[in-house]
């Protein structure tokens, strides 16, 4: 497989790059830092104010006399203006700005000087405990006893996503090779119109189908089961896996089949030893992709598998509080719940490139 | 040399279980094999359901066991049909191998779709038949026409932007040096649950409001104020607060039509490039008379994938806006009408049509693979 | 080589299993078989399990857990209550997928209606003493509590918690520091916005965002509105769909809070920011040094959104939303949770009842947190001050009426109301057309 030219390295080619990447990363960024404030702080101020950066920072007080008109024009420190003015704030020539803090009612000012405000202004790893240890629900009784309850644990819900998500993209997978490998080599009846429903379901949205697939799982015992789950997301993956797959291994030379028979293997054969590994990049490119849908999927979870064996999505939605008052546990949720399909995708990476005609013909 | 058709599914006649393969299994053997598959598939399922602790190791033989009774399950019925006497034994194991499919696919989602068919034809709390007028509704009903130009919206900017972005951003990186890290950089997001991106755009849109010492927490609004401009309440603006969600979908899902197009670019023959630059073409012209058409089936591929995927989207919408202000689509109505009104007649309507409304699509993939079948 | 391979996967297969069955097995969590007397009243359902879902978590299913103990000790059953976030979705797809929880827990009874409508609940008047629940609860919660099945009326439910609504919360300590008096009547609120307003403030602390639900804080408003500027009987047929929502009584409702709403520096952040504002981020404005805004009208749930170190009573309080015009009293708007029951088992009817006394929620109510409509609960119950003040406001209430909006059915109640509201709120439609467009989704 040919390298593409490295020596042609094109400045222009990496400005642009440079800044795509980085106007598409500032939203992540933003989420990230906000991980890590208060959640007070969350809502008080923008993100970047973490970021090192000049600002108005609070030095002293000023008390008013209390029979001060706000209503007229006010005096203080040798400057006049009126009461919005004030509010505002107003600038002093010795770089101190005054505010008027509160309403008409108060009587105090607040004196502000420019600063630089540091990074690490604040920062804590509060969002990021309460997620992992799973937020402990406490209250006090009548006669003053602290009734707690672990909530569920984050690494239990880790270890039930993995348990769903690794078989529901890689069995969807085998299967759908087998069967585009059917479609598009071998030869049985029903074959076209088979194929064109297969792909026609790309378009049903999986919602139709839950309360017919749950009235099945309750009759057969398969509701908050694992393989109930693995089921209903290879049934859910299995037209786009069909597409993507048939697409490439149609795409196959003829010449590697016909040396294949030539030499007496059976379909079977020919599917494991040299279908398969030929289509590598494929099986690679829907396995991150389903791999990614099922761990971020929420709605399938919540409807065949419940509350016994939590999923991270669920586990999530579920630390967010009764009406949502703790969503800014989303932020560090939201990241911690990223960490393993970036790592399956890096892990996968590697298999996109590999050739299409390496050493295929030879054989 | 098997004959050659050209129609959609080429076949290798005699490919079919020539005279010399013969299956070396013993019939007993197969026999074994068939009840020790089955008392993998049971044994495991139940052993799964009682235990309970020990996560860890329960986990990996959860995904272990799943993953061997798959291909122990294939392998056996593969080794079933070889064994068949050679008239069906072609048509056995085609079936073997599209079989699972194929039945898996029915049971979860043409049975389902028959029903919603059904269904759509019925009244609210499917008790009695109304004929077509669900249907009508569905045409008629203001907030659907609504829906419907949205939907247009998200299908006509959300894909062509994540597809011309995506191969923009294949072509770019395939010449730079920095290339695995700028790639993993735009596929991030995918990697973030729905959820999970709606927290993250809502701080971009956050708006405040007006009044003073209103500091603006939305890192939009506060580029904006920075320039000197008017805070604004993006999400409420009429009919360009779609395009604003629209902008979510692609910044999510660039990533996939990137990597795809990527991988098919890697595979054209560096030759051909060579070539062209001997000839003297620059890189636009290598670009687009040769990168473009090479990868069309890709282009073709991703495209309706995307365009599926933007008709059933709904969750942004759903997160950002809830659907309010204009922003509603077609499968944001199917999930209020069946869920939050249970109206299983009206949402019933909607989901066939989101189905007939992609039909177009579909033909015109199934025609392009013919096509291409033959000129090859 | 294929055999050889074989007899390896299925030797491995063999051996994992061997592993991990000879791991000690965990036993199914098993009843506890407590001492049978001869004469136990609860022989029948001792060891049994009832399944309850509902909307509540957390804290609220701990201080529910906490609540019933006494009663699963003395029966022997043991309630499992297993609370769910996306509860209106995940409930519909339980109940309609054959595999519903025994007992249900709906916060509006506009979805326990749907699934009335489709023949799901069973009729408690066949399965309960309904004289011992009659004589618990007044009239309204009863009639709420009857709907429409496919065999005609029955009775539904039972109202197992309440909260109340027409609740104006504010920073206490600020409002007092500032001088400002807590308002009795209507006249006396409008001169406190004035003078807020006046003073540099912005008087209303509203947000109506909620995600998919955006929009049903404006809904709770007008049907405050409703209760004070018109007749009981008109509210009653409002809600019904026997008033329309193009009448002048809800034009006149509608209209007294956008006098407030839409007027200038009235409420934080200006009309924009109203619909962009969660509900829950709106009263954060009132905690800030200094503070923004200095009211909030909000049910009595809001005040876990209130900053973790605020003390009831202290910090914040809440006065009743005076009534517009003293003709039509001081009426209160309510909402609660109605129970609902799906399977039909003695130890499932056993729990009902029981949900349907007082003693039910008494814990929950000495803890904070729940107020109970039960007739045989006692005042003296609420350790809480803000509870025990929203309960005597109910009590004490001319006129009880539960929110609209969550009696209506779905398509109105949490489809168009919301969103028609939301959008005149937030300008992109006109009041006529939003009107129009609610009267035309009543279904049929």
């Amino acid at each position: 497989m040919k390298k593409p030219e490295k020596g042609k390295r094109n400045p222009l080619v990496a400005v642009v790059l440079i800044i795509i990447v980085l106007v598409w990363t500032i939203p992540t960024l933003g989420i990230f830092i906000t991980s890590f404030r208060e959640s007070s702080d969350i809502y008080g101020s923008g993100w970047w104010t973490v970021l090192p950066h000049k600002d108005n920072v609070k030095t002293g007080e000023i008390e008013l006399p209390a029979d001060t008109d706000p209503n007229k024009p006010v005096e203080i420190e040798g400057r006049t203006a009126t009461f919005e003015q004030w509010r505002m704030g107003v600038e002093f020539e010795d770089g101190r700005m005054l505010r008027w803090f509160g309403n008409k009612r108060s009587r105090k000012i607040e004196v502000f000087e420019e600063k630089w405000v540091g990074f690490g202004a604040n920062l804590t790893l509060k969002n990021y405990r309460d997620v992992l240890g799973g937020g402990m629900v406490e209250h006090t009784d009548s006669e003053g006893n602290i009734i707690s309850r672990q909530g569920s644990n984050f690494a239990d819900a880790v270890l039930n996503s993995i348990a769903v998500s690794i078989p529901a993209t890689v069995i969807p997978i085998l299967i759908a090779a087998f069967a585009a490998y059917a479609f598009a080599w071998m030869e049985f009846p029903g074959r076209r119109p088979l194929f064109i429903i297969v792909v026609a379901l790309l378009v049903v949205p999986l919602q139709i189908a839950l309360i017919p697939i749950l009235r099945d799982y309750t009759g057969w015992g398969l509701n908050g089961t694992f393989v109930g789950m693995w089921l209903a997301h290879t049934g859910f993956g299995l037209p786009l896996a069909i597409y993507l797959l048939y697409n490439y291994i149609s795409t196959l030379p003829r010449d590697i089949f016909e040396s294949a028979y030539l030499d007496g293997a059976t379909p079977f054969v020919t599917f494991v030893r040299l279908v398969l590994p030929l289509s590598i990049p494929a099986l690679a490119s829907f396995a991150i992709f389903q791999f990614l849908w099922v761990w971020n999927d929420y709605l399938v979870a919540l409807v065949f598998l419940g509350d016994q064996n939590r999923v991270v999505t669920s586990a999530l939605a579920a630390m967010v509080g009764e009406k949502g008052q703790d969503w800014h546990l989303l932020t560090s949720g939201a990241f911690m719940s990223m960490i393993i399909p970036l790592a399956v995708f890096f892990g996968l990476q590697r298999f996109f490139v590999r050739g299409l005609m390496a050493g295929s013909v030879k054989g | 040399m098997p004959g050659t058709d050209a129609n959609l599914f080429p076949v290798f006649r005699r490919f079919s279980m020539s005279g010399n393969i013969d299956s070396n299994w013993n019939p007993f053997a197969l026999a074994g094999l068939v009840v020790l598959t089955a008392v993998v598939l049971v044994g495991g399922f139940i052993l799964l359901q009682t235990v309970q602790a020990y996560k860890v190791l329960m986990t990996v033989f959860a995904v272990v066991w799943g993953l061997l009774s798959t291909a122990l399950l294939f392998f056996v019925l593969n080794a079933v049909a070889e064994n068949m006497p050679r008239k069906i034994r072609s048509v056995s194991v085609a079936v073997v191998f599209a079989g699972p499919a194929v039945i898996l696919l029915f049971w979860a989602l043409v049975i389902p779709t028959l029903r919603t068919l059904r269904l759509s034809f019925m009244g609210a709390y499917a008790r009695e038949y109304v004929g077509f007028s669900n249907y009508e509704f569905a045409f008629t009903d203001p907030i659907m026409l609504e829906s419907f130009r949205n939907n247009l919206l998200w299908m006509i900017f959300g894909t062509s932007f994540c597809v011309i972005m995506g191969l923009v951003i294949a072509v770019l990186a395939d010449k730079s040096s920095r290339e695995k890290v700028f790639k993993s950089l735009i596929f991030m997001p995918m990697a973030i649950s729905f959820v999970g991106a709606g927290v993250i755009w809502k701080f971009m849109y956050a708006y405040k409001g007006e009044g003073i010492n209103v500091t603006e927490i939305g890192l939009l609004n506060a580029i904006v104020v920075a320039f000197g401009g008017e805070a604004q309440a993006w999400l409420l603006i009429p009919f360009w607060n779609n395009f604003f969600l629209i902008a979510i979908m692609i910044w999510l899902q660039t990533g996939y039509a990137m990597v795809i197009m990527s991988s098919a670019i890697k595979a054209i023959p560096g030759e051909i490039n060579e070539a062209a630059r001997v000839d003297g073409a620059n890189s636009f012209i290598i670009f687009s008379r040769i990168t473009v058409p090479y990868i069309m089936p890709t282009i073709i591929t991703v495209t309706t994938t995307i365009l599926i995927f933007s008709l059933k989207l709904f969750d942004i919408v759903r997160v950002m806006t809830g659907g309010n202000f204009g922003t509603n689509v077609i499968a944001n109505e199917f999930y209020l009408r069946q869920f939050t009104y249970g109206n299983s007649g009206q949402a019933s309507a909607i989901a066939i049509i989101l189905l007939v409304v992609i039909v177009p699509v579909l033909l015109y993939n199934l025609k392009e693979f013919r096509r291409r079948r033959v000129l090859k | 080589m294929k055999k050889a391979l074989l007899i390896l996967l299925s030797l491995l297969l063999i051996a994992s299993f061997v592993l991990v069955s000879c791991q000690k097995k965990e036993e199914p969590a098993a009843e506890e078989m407590t001492e049978k007397a001869a004469d136990d009243p609860y022989a029948e359902v001792r060891g049994t399990v009832v399944t309850m879902s509902g909307p509540f978590t957390d804290n609220d299913a701990l201080k529910f857990d906490e609540s019933i103990k006494s009663f699963e000790e003395m029966t022997g059953i043991d309630i499992q209550y297993e609370g769910s976030k996306e509860f209106e979705a995940s409930i519909g797809i339980a109940i309609e997928g054959g595999n519903p929880p025994d007992i249900v827990d709906f916060p509006q009874p506009g979805l326990l209606k749907n699934f009335v409508q489709k023949g799901y609940v069973i009729d408690l008047n066949k399965t309960l003493d309904m004289d011992k629940v009659k004589s618990n609860y007044i009239e309204s919660w009863l009639d709420m509590a009857t709907m429409d099945s496919p065999d005609g009326k029955i009775m539904a439910g039972i109202w197992g918690r309440v909260n109340g609504k027409s609740l104006v919360w504010y920073n206490k300590k600020e409002f007092d520091a500032a001088g400002y008096e807590v308002p009795e009547t209507w006249e006396e609120l409008v001169e406190l916005q004035n003078t807020i307003v006046s003073d540099g403030d912005a008087a209303w602390a509203v947000g109506i965002e909620s995600g998919a639900a955006t929009g049903w804080a404006m809904t709770d408003w007008v049907e405050e509105m409703m209760l004070r500027t018109t007749s009981l009987e008109n509210y009653d047929k409002w809600v019904e769909g026997e008033l329309k929502f193009d009448s002048p009584e809800v034009r006149k409702a509608i209209q007294t809070v956008a006098d407030i709403w839409f007027a200038d520096g009235m409420v934080y952040g200006g009309r924009k920011s109203i619909a962009t504002t969660s509900f829950g981020d709106a009263p954060k404005v009132m905690f800030e040094k200094p503070p923004k805004a200095w009211l909030h009208k909000q049910g009595n749930f809001i005040t876990s959104f209130f900053p973790d170190n605020t003390v009831a009573g202290v910090d914040y309080d809440f006065f009743y939303l005076p009534s517009v015009d003293p003709a039509y009293g001081r009426p209160v708007l309510v909402a609660g949770d109605i129970y609902a029951m799906f399977n039909d088992r003695p130890e499932v009817r056993m729990v009902m009842q029981y949900f349907a006394t007082g003693a039910s929620v008494e814990g929950w109510v000495k803890v904070g947190g729940a107020i109970s409509p039960h007739k045989d609960s006692e005042l003296s119950w609420y350790t809480n001050e803000v509870d025990r003040k929203v309960a005597e406001v109910i009590q004490n209430a001319t006129s009880v009426r539960f929110d609209g909006s969550d009696l209506m059915p779905g398509a109105v109640g949490a489809g168009s109301f919301w969103k028609e509201m939301t959008a005149y709120v937030s300008g992109s439609k006109s009041l006529d057309e939003a009107l129009k467009a609610i009267d035309q989704s009543w279904p049929q």
